[in-house]
């Protein structure tokens, strides 16, 4: 079902933070990327990596400092075009963050939380549909109706974090955007939300993108990856292959960070250090497959084509 | 046999709430051998913080000690009074936080923060003190630790604050170190320095470790053996082999499969239904049986005991009575064929 149209492609995306007239930040620096229909796009990189900052100026909560941002075949990284498209990106791209607990209003009841985008949005105005429309999205997220009449507090944090995800459902958007969803949950709770991203995404089909730290989570769900390094992005292609063959240095020091449970392994784990001491500013991106490229800021080391 | 530096005998620790009695910790029975590192494992709100906070007294106010004792280093420290326990504190053991950021005061340069300990324990001169610390920020890998030594806290990235976190409890050579999710708030390639930081102290000090972790892949790498708590128990105990490579307790299966590293791409997470329980009215039976798919009549009811796998791997579930089932873990645990 998966077909080659891009829902959201982004192209040379910067976001630099003027402290002051001396210090300006660059979270990030040149990043292009594109998230098809129905793909789950994986975003990897350590703190301060800017992957944050790439969804937050997606989504338009800091205006780009250049770049464009294409969603749905709409320049919304342009203010005149987000605004005459204001309601269907409203309605069409979601996000979810880390912490739920602040994310959702504390003084408005789960019920009020899930259907403020619908009311909103006018999407629906027939207060029958609208409670409707709530059992399903309950239903479809494992919550039962007794938690309508709860408050975000008297709820643990993965139900939390399922009633952010129906919330995010209610509006059956395009795309999603889910920052580190996952980062703060028991490890336990972690496997039941994932499996229903799994789920929501198979049975919904909406493209997704997925930021996180936690590679053996990208590894599980996504379709591709990225890995991002100060604001820029390092290698990017399929899961299978960023895994099996990763080619950038900084990829390969990321995967043997990763700790396996499996002690004997692990004891003799050699882990292999980046050193980005003869890394260089200014570089090209490499191809190496059709879908798999490379930021080639080491001039000594030649990357193998793989085709 | 050598004398274990510390020993939990039948520890149990109560909080009083307004809604009733909480216990947090019950009946754990531990010990923990010279220059050994045992990881605790288990989800928040399983006790495994409050084990640690009750050997070291930092308990709030509202909970006791309700049974069992604590020995360290052959002595009983149950009834120690606070200033008994200050000598103790940073002194015989000390402790590792999960957030460098919220340990560390801004205000204060890291060198007189390191020093501050063996200054208030040893009355050593100025000089002295300086040399130390700078020995230390030597030892936790700092380098240019002369000029590190006067700069505050907020120069540092967050590993290198974890690391003088690490400096802190490690200057007046503490016996025991308790590190509570000590790399959790860290980035994985700082993680994994951090980790094998601990391992070269531990190889140069000879010191005990209690390494408090909810991610087994991080146990894997660093702890010789490994207890797992669920609902203030001690479920099943081993050594690092015994648990992940043999797990018994269904509980311990189930943490495993949901782990997407073990899982391969397109297979389906298993998941453990429910959540952890809150420990107001404990079950009377096991309290992880609501949750397990094996469970039990009897699991229901009664508190299984601890049975014996081998001499180094205990586990508390019914599984293992001789009238259970015979029942195949539904994961097994392949070394990886790498490198």
């Amino acid at each position: 079902m998966m077909n080659s149209e891009p829902i959201l492609s982004v192209s040379n995306l910067q976001q630099h933070f003027k402290i002051n007239k001396d210090l300006t930040i660059k979270a990030v620096n040149g990043v292009d990327f594109e998230v098809k229909k129905g793909e789950v796009v994986g975003l990897v990189g350590e703190t301060g990596s800017g992957k944050s900052t790439v969804a937050r100026t997606i989504m338009g909560i800091y205006p780009a400092t250049a770049g464009e941002v294409y969603f749905k075949g709409n320049l919304i990284s342009d203010k005149g075009v987000y605004r005459k498209n204001k309601g269907d990106i409203n309605k069409n791209m979601q996000i979810i963050f880390q912490d739920s607990a602040a994310a959702l209003n504390p003084r408005m009841t789960i019920e009020e939380i899930i259907t403020e985008p619908i009311v909103v949005n006018k999407l629906l105005q027939d207060k029958n549909k609208i409670q409707e429309k709530l059992d399903t999205l309950l239903m479809e997220v494992g919550l039962d109706h007794t938690f309508k009449k709860k408050y975000p507090t008297e709820i643990s944090g993965g139900q939390r974090q399922r009633v952010a995800i129906a919330r995010c459902l209610s509006t059956s958007p395009d795309l999603i955007i889910a920052d580190e969803p996952i980062a703060s949950l028991d490890v336990s709770i972690q496997a039941q939300i994932i499996t229903l991203f799994q789920r929501l995404q198979r049975e919904h089909g909406f493209s997704f993108l997925l930021i996180a730290h936690d590679l053996s989570i990208i590894k599980f769900i996504c379709d591709k990856v990225a890995v991002m390094l100060h604001g820029k992005i390092m290698e990017i292609g399929p899961t299978e292959e960023i895994f099996t063959r990763p080619a950038h240095p900084y990829t390969q020091s990321l995967l043997s960070a990763v700790p396996v449970p499996d002690p004997i392994y692990e004891r003799n784990k050699i882990l292999i250090d980046y050193d980005a001491r003869s890394a260089i500013e200014e570089a090209e991106m490499v191809e190496l497959s059709p879908k798999h490229r490379v930021f080639n800021n080491f001039p000594s080391l030649v990357f193998q084509k793989l085709y | 046999m050598e004398e274990p530096i510390l020993q939990l005998q039948n520890l149990s620790v109560s909080f009083d709430t307004k809604n009733g009695e909480v216990e947090a910790v019950r009946d754990v029975s531990l010990s923990l051998k010279k220059g050994e590192i045992l990881a605790i494992v288990g989800e928040s709100g399983c006790g495994k913080t409050v084990m640690s906070q009750a050997v070291l007294k930092l308990l709030p106010k509202t909970s006791r000690i309700k049974q069992g004792r604590i020995i360290v280093d052959g002595e009983d420290i149950t009834d120690y009074k606070e200033k008994e326990m200050r000598k103790l504190r940073g002194g015989v053991m000390s402790m590792v936080f999960q957030d460098p950021m919220t340990t560390l005061n801004p205000t204060i340069p890291i060198g007189k923060q390191i020093t501050e300990a063996i200054v208030k324990h040893n009355k050593v001169s100025k000089e002295e003190a300086k040399k130390r610390g700078i020995e230390m920020l030597n030892l936790v890998g700092i380098n240019r630790e002369e000029e590190m030594f006067s700069l505050q806290p907020h120069f540092f990235s967050g590993g290198m604050r974890q690391r003088c976190v690490l400096a802190i409890a490690l200057v007046s050579n503490p016996q025991i170190l308790f590190a509570d999710e000590a790399t959790t708030a860290l980035d994985v390639t700082v993680q994994a320095k951090i980790l094998d930081l601990l391992l070269d102290i531990r190889n140069k000090t000879g010191i005990s470790i209690v390494f408090i972790s909810h991610d087994l892949g991080v146990v894997a790498r660093i702890a010789d053996r490994v207890a797992v708590m669920y609902a203030g128990k001690i479920v099943e105990i081993g050594t690092a082999e015994d648990i992940l490579y043999n797990p018994r307790h269904p509980y311990v299966w189930g943490l495993m499969s949901a782990l997407p590293a073990l899982t391969k791409a397109g297979e389906s997470l298993a998941t453990i239904p429910g959540t952890p329980p809150i420990m107001l009215n404990p079950p009377p039976g096991d309290a992880f049986a609501i949750r397990n798919r094996y469970a039990l009549a009897i699991d229901y009811e009664e508190m299984p005991p601890m049975y014996e796998v081998s001499p180094t791997h205990y586990v508390a579930t019914w599984l293992m009575d001789e009238k259970a089932p015979k029942i195949k873990p539904p994961i097994s645990l392949k070394r990886m064929e790498k490198e």
